[in-house]
């Protein structure tokens, strides 16, 4: 795979480049809008909700930033990534490159909006008076696998659409769903146990609990935690491999 | 040592209820029964081998099974049955006007064209000046592809496509484009190519090109291999009474009276 990768470098390139001109075409602020709107929603998020959950919530606008930081990355690459398949059909029914591809770039601006916003979240913590402690490097592992998460699942949503364009409302419906389940900006530490333990078969928010855990408390998480992150995405990535393996050809009679 | 053996390919495509459907369509059908794919051969054990430098001409009426052939000989599809073998690289020259982005620029097109056609960033920026010039473009390089006539668009594309410089090269109707003095330069320009020494596949509907040009020919008739040879004059001869009325095939492509 890397072998193929390094061959089709140049194509790769410009196809990173297409994916971002086209995304902030006829903007005016252009990229500045990667960090403007996240702070924007940040800001009506913590208008709205530091009235019911902010005050026994301490640090409570990073505690909002964590979850919209990881859940905006995963609804930009996982949404961007659905029509990568449909909409590059005009290249791979013409010259014969690796599908993936095209997920791959897709990725890699979500990847680097995501980066630009952590660098804001950075500065917020700071502000905020948070200690910067070495453990903040362990951040790197919950990154790492939520990119290697997003690819997969990306992968999965996208073979699924070339067969059934119904994904795309499914899959909106679904990520509300999913961002209400997620607790960005409410605590779970109200609730029984057993309610408790359901959150964590969500994987988003382990993702969203690590960063908390880190910047917030300081403390890294258990090794079963890492573990249960880990099972995650190695799963979803599985089948979103083995999907693209086992539809490779058949994606051209679809589009 | 041939450069390309094509072995007993078989290519079954499926069409059929699958591609406009949705979710709930989909269980319906299932669910009553009453889903259908079409599955049909769109090759039959089709063989032949070209060594280097030959010139293949492909003729056939429409839905012959050229098309398909072509997008297997160039890996984009895979044979159902028997195998390709290819020696060194390759570059298809399918449909050439379409699969650009009419949201970018001219010059952002090239680069990415010329991506997907497989040359590298250094041969681009060498010969961007070249593709320009020759496609005529020079005042639209910033221009919203989508600006551009149906004519500059084909103009643009062979422009890029007609650097490549590939072992095994396959054209698909492409030999010329755009008005008048245009024509005569890509032709000019394409003959260049072929005469550099590359093994070309040429899928034409014009048998004048195709008897000036080739020196073997495949005919294919919905699916099926009537013939392949190097007798391209008789071959020629033969397709032209077939179309003629004069000459009849059975289904299996098998020449009868």
């Amino acid at each position: 795979m890397f072998q193929k990768l390094k061959q089709h470098r140049f194509l790769f390139e410009e196809l990173v480049k297409r994916d971002f001109k086209k995304k902030y075409k006829r903007t005016i602020l252009g990229m500045g809008w990667s960090i403007l709107s996240p702070l924007l929603q940040l800001a009506v998020m913590t208008l709205v909700f530091t009235q019911f959950f902010g005050r026994n919530t301490p640090h409570y606008i990073i505690y909002i930033f964590c979850g919209n930081l990881v859940f905006s990355f995963f609804s930009d690459a996982t949404k961007g990534g659905m029509g990568t398949i449909m909409g590059n059909a005009g290249i791979f029914t013409k010259v014969n490159v690796p599908k993936y591809l095209f997920l791959l770039s897709r990725n890699v601006q979500a990847l680097i909006n995501f980066g630009l916003i952590l660098i804001v979240f950075f500065a917020f913590v700071a502000a905020d008076g948070l200690p910067f402690t070495w453990k903040f490097f362990c951040l790197i592992y919950p990154i790492v696998g939520l990119i290697l998460f997003n690819v997969g699942l990306g992968m999965i949503l996208s073979a699924l659409f070339v067969f059934f364009r119904d994904i795309q409302y499914l899959y909106d419906v679904f990520t509300m769903l999913l961002m209400y389940m997620s607790a960005i900006f409410y605590n779970i530490d109200g609730y029984p146990q057993m309610t408790q333990n359901l959150f964590l078969l969500n994987p988003i928010y382990l993702f969203i609990c690590y960063f908390r855990e880190i910047v917030i408390e300081s403390t890294v998480p258990s090794g079963w935690f890492h573990l249960l992150m880990a099972g995650w995405v190695v799963s979803v990535l599985g089948l979103g491999c083995w999907m693209y393996k086992k539809y490779n050809t058949r994606f051209l009679y679809y589009v | 040592m041939s450069i390309l053996e094509v072995h007993d390919v078989s290519i079954r495509y499926m069409t059929g209820d699958f591609k406009q459907i949705g979710l709930k369509e989909y269980v319906m059908r299932r669910l009553t029964r009453n889903y259908h794919v079409v599955e049909f051969w769109a090759d039959r054990h089709i063989s032949f081998s070209l060594e280097k430098g030959e010139m293949l001409g492909i003729i056939g009426t429409n839905g012959a099974g050229k098309s398909t052939l072509l997008k297997v000989v160039s890996g984009i599809m895979e044979p159902t049955r028997g195998w390709v073998k290819r020696q060194g690289n390759i570059a298809a020259l399918l449909e050439l006007g379409s699969g650009f982005d009419g949201d970018l620029t001219v010059r952002e097109n090239t680069y990415l064209r010329g991506a997907m056609l497989g040359y590298t960033r250094k041969f681009m920026d060498e010969t961007y000046k070249q593709i320009i010039d020759f496609a005529e473009l020079k005042e639209f390089e910033d221009r919203p592809f989508k600006q551009l006539s149906s004519g500059m668009k084909s103009r643009l594309a062979f422009s890029i496509a007609s650097l490549v410089r590939p072992d095994i090269l396959i054209l698909d109707e492409v030999l010329s484009v755009g008005d008048g003095a245009f024509r005569k330069k890509s032709e000019t320009k394409m003959r260049e190519i072929i005469t550099g020494g590359a093994t070309t596949i040429l899928v034409s509907h014009s048998i004048q090109q195709v008897r000036e040009m080739c020196s073997k020919i495949l005919w294919l008739h919905k699916g099926n291999q009537v013939t392949f040879g190097d007798d391209v004059e008789g071959i020629c001869d033969q397709y032209q009474a077939m179309l003629d009325g004069k000459l009849k095939l059975d289904a299996n492509g098998k020449i009868v009276g």
